[in-house]
């Protein structure tokens, strides 16, 4: 039985990453995976909750966040696509349109 | 004792039909039925008004019937109803403004009949009469007020209804700017009772709770309050110093000259000075201020009509040296002479200005004496209508204005103002010298017509002639009903008015015989020389103005106070508006201000736009923060307590 803490202690581990590449790194797509990063994450922590509380809620809601995730990430991956083929580039820095 | 007598409300409904159909629908459906409608609602308001006034009559003394509208101002201990309430004082006013105004609103119809506007001028006509009513019928000195300004409103639409001649637009702007002056001082002196009877708990402006609570009121707030109050009557009332406004009034219609200007609006400050007469009372000092001002006002006025050439202008300061009379009358506290004085002033002063306008509708609009004469065989309904409200005016017995104003006078003289009394009879033959000069100028000698008008010279309208008639016979026996004391049923009217106004208390037993024949007697000298100096020698007039030029002139143009006022106030407002309030006022702190604040705005936007840099992982970064400070509120703050 592993304990409760050391699942939370990953996720949070991992949801800290998933931050930190989200604000750290210029490259849309790897930004892309740290937000896939962070939602698999929290599903962790889900699982192991619901497991410790002995409810399938948690269980339930990680499979909502992963159709929700898969469909984001269709969405996303196209729109990252199709400013690839536009603007020749997915760097962050270079994507500053929607400003003053 | 009071009666509850809900038909009451119908003699404020009926006006306001009157109004909504000629609004509405008076356009539409054409001349025939707004002259219906129009005159039709006021004489069955009139039919109403009778009914209630002989049910009143029938009540033993001190009645009064009531009727309950409606709560209408709650705040805090504040309170006050909408209410109707017919006592004797009530009663007067309710029929002097149905009758009469009924006969004027016939006698507008033949007036109006050339006028595209027929609609506009009916509807306001009702909206008048429908104020005046709200203002005598009132139960609270509140809902005077609120009638007090619908007069005002109607005064000033009705003085510039031929709007598109700028002079007249000015006057009625004029009439409406002088009003709210007064109207200040009305608004002040009812704060002034509100504030000190509240400090005594009585937070109403009921007439009645107002007359049972008056003693706490203590002498000084009484004076000041009647002092406000007598303001706003010197506007609306045209006495000295504000009553600048009502012979400009005359360019209105003449039957708005007849109606609001002599016969009703104008007696509105008489009207709610004897309403308030147990508060006058207990000012002494501001009683005799009113009697001053009203006898001063008088004289004065009355000067002024010696010399005026216009036939209106010459009715007008003739009104307002009779509202004079009525000030004189309830400045010397008593209250029901100045009342019957209204009273039978609205009958002949109605028909002076009703023959006048006859006059005017003959000759084509024509307003100056000078181009008239001869007339009186011409126009002989207008004639001897005319010549009959003029002995009336000139107090020659038996006619109604003899008792009035003997009343008047002989109340001045037994209060102990000799000197307002002897100013009174002079007046009385002033007031005879200028009348008589005007019958004299208009309907005697020879024609002076210009020749293009002589020919279409012709009688007016029965429309028109009937309401002369009928206010003829009044202006006659109108008196009648308060015949001197000892005769017949002598005293009636003024015993009718005493539970409503109080009794007059002399202080000097003058003879009254004496003192009325002074009176006929000065009367009598102005007649005749008016007849000597118009009819028999009628060189002389024109001598005399040579001779005497500098108070000729003097007269003529009014003492020269309408020029006096412009210099004093309007054209100093006028520079204040302008430099002043206009451009550094104005331009400067309100205009900065509106302008400062869009350009704090800008500014503002101009620096916080720097913060949105489009960069996603700028905007992710502000959020983690945030989220970030949350978690820690909840963290520390709220849990680690």
């Amino acid at each position: 039985m592993i304990p409760l803490t050391y699942m939370m202690s990953l996720s949070a581990i991992i949801f800290v990453i998933g931050v930190t590449g989200v604000i750290i790194r210029r490259n849309i797509l790897v930004m892309f995976m740290s937000i896939e990063l962070m939602l698999n994450a929290v599903n962790l922590a889900f699982i192991a909750i619901g497991n410790r509380l002995g409810s399938m809620d948690g269980q339930v809601i990680v499979f909502f966040v992963m159709t929700v995730a898969a469909a984001e990430s269709a969405v996303g991956l196209g729109i990252i696509i199709s400013t690839f083929r536009n603007r020749e580039t997915v760097h962050a820095d270079d994507l500053t349109l929607m400003r003053w | 004792m009071t009666v509850e007598f809900p038909a009451l409300s119908l003699i404020l409904l009926l006006p306001a039909l009157g109004v909504v159909f000629n609004l509405f629908f008076g356009a539409r459906w054409g001349r025939a039925a707004v002259n219906v409608v129009g005159p039709g609602v006021m004489f069955a308001a009139f039919g109403v008004a009778t009914w209630a006034f002989c049910t009143l009559l029938a009540m033993p003394p001190g009645g009064a019937l009531v009727m309950h509208l409606w709560g209408w101002i709650e705040a805090g201990q504040f309170h006050t109803e909408l209410g109707l309430r017919v006592d004797a004082l009530s009663g007067v006013m309710v029929m002097i403004v149905t009758g009469v105004g009924a006969l004027i609103h016939l006698y507008s119809v033949g007036y109006m009949a050339h006028d595209e506007d027929f609609a506009r001028f009916f509807t306001y006509m009702n909206l008048f009469a429908l104020s005046m009513l709200i203002l005598v019928l009132a139960d609270n000195l509140l809902m005077m007020f609120v009638g007090w300004e619908g007069v005002g409103l109607c005064s000033y639409l009705l003085i510039a209804f031929w709007y598109t001649n700028p002079q007249y637009a000015y006057n009625g702007r004029k009439a409406f700017v002088v009003n709210r002056i007064g109207d200040a001082g009305f608004l002040l002196g009812m704060f002034t009772i509100v504030a000190t009877l509240g400090a005594h708990g009585v937070w109403t402006l009921d007439f009645v709770a107002l007359r049972n609570n008056a003693a706490l009121m203590g002498g000084t707030a009484a004076t000041a309050a009647c002092f406000l109050l007598f303001i706003g009557a010197t506007g609306k009332s045209a006495q000295i110093p504000l009553y600048v406004w009502l012979p400009d009034a005359m360019v209105g219609p003449t039957p708005v000259s007849a109606l609001i200007h002599a016969a009703t609006m104008v007696t509105a400050g008489v009207y709610m000075i004897a309403r308030l007469g147990f508060m006058f009372t207990m000012a002494p000092s501001t009683l005799d201020l009113v009697a001053t001002i009203g006898a001063l006002t008088a004289i004065f006025a009355a000067s002024i009509a010696i010399v005026q050439p216009d036939i209106k202008k010459v009715l007008a300061y003739s009104t307002i040296s009779q509202l004079g009379y009525m000030f004189l009358g309830v400045g010397s506290g008593a209250y029901a002479s100045g009342i019957f004085h209204v009273m039978t002033h609205a009958f002949f002063k109605g028909l002076l200005f009703l023959c006048a306008g006859s006059v005017m509708h003959a000759l084509g609009g024509e307003q100056d004496m000078n181009k008239m004469g001869g007339l009186r065989r011409k126009l002989p309904i207008t004639f001897w209508t005319m010549f009959i409200a003029t002995f009336a005016i000139a107090a020659v017995f038996p006619f109604s204005g003899y008792f009035s104003k003997d009343l008047i006078l002989e109340a001045a003289y037994d209060s102990g103002h000799t000197w307002l009394w002897l100013l009174g009879v002079i007046t009385a033959g002033l007031t005879s010298f200028y009348m008589f000069r005007l019958i004299f100028m208009t309907f005697f000698g020879d024609s002076r017509v210009e020749a293009d008008k002589e020919h279409h010279i012709h009688e007016s309208p029965a429309t028109m002639t009937i309401p002369l008639i009928v206010l003829a016979i009044l202006a006659t026996v109108g008196g009648w009903v308060n015949l001197p004391d000892g005769w017949l049923w002598g005293n009636a009217f003024v015993r009718f008015l005493a539970p409503a106004v109080g009794t007059f208390k002399p202080v000097i037993e003058a003879n009254s015989t004496q003192l009325s024949l002074i009176a006929l007697a000065a009367s009598m000298v102005g007649i005749v020389l008016a007849w000597v100096l118009y009819i028999q020698l009628p060189g002389i007039p024109f001598l005399l103005a040579w001779r005497l030029k500098a108070p000729y002139e003097l007269l003529l143009n009014k003492y020269y106070i309408d020029e006096l006022y412009n210099l004093v106030v309007t054209r100093p407002l006028f520079w204040i508006s302008q430099n002043v309030l206009n451009r550094a006022i104005d331009s400067f702190v309100i205009d900065g201000a509106a302008e400062g604040a869009g350009l704090a705005v800008q500014t503002s936007g101009q620096v916080a736009r720097r913060a949105e840099t489009g960069n996603v992982q700028h905007y992710a970064f502000v959020y983690l923060l945030g989220a970030l400070g949350i978690v820690a509120y909840y963290l520390f703050l709220v849990t680690g307590r």
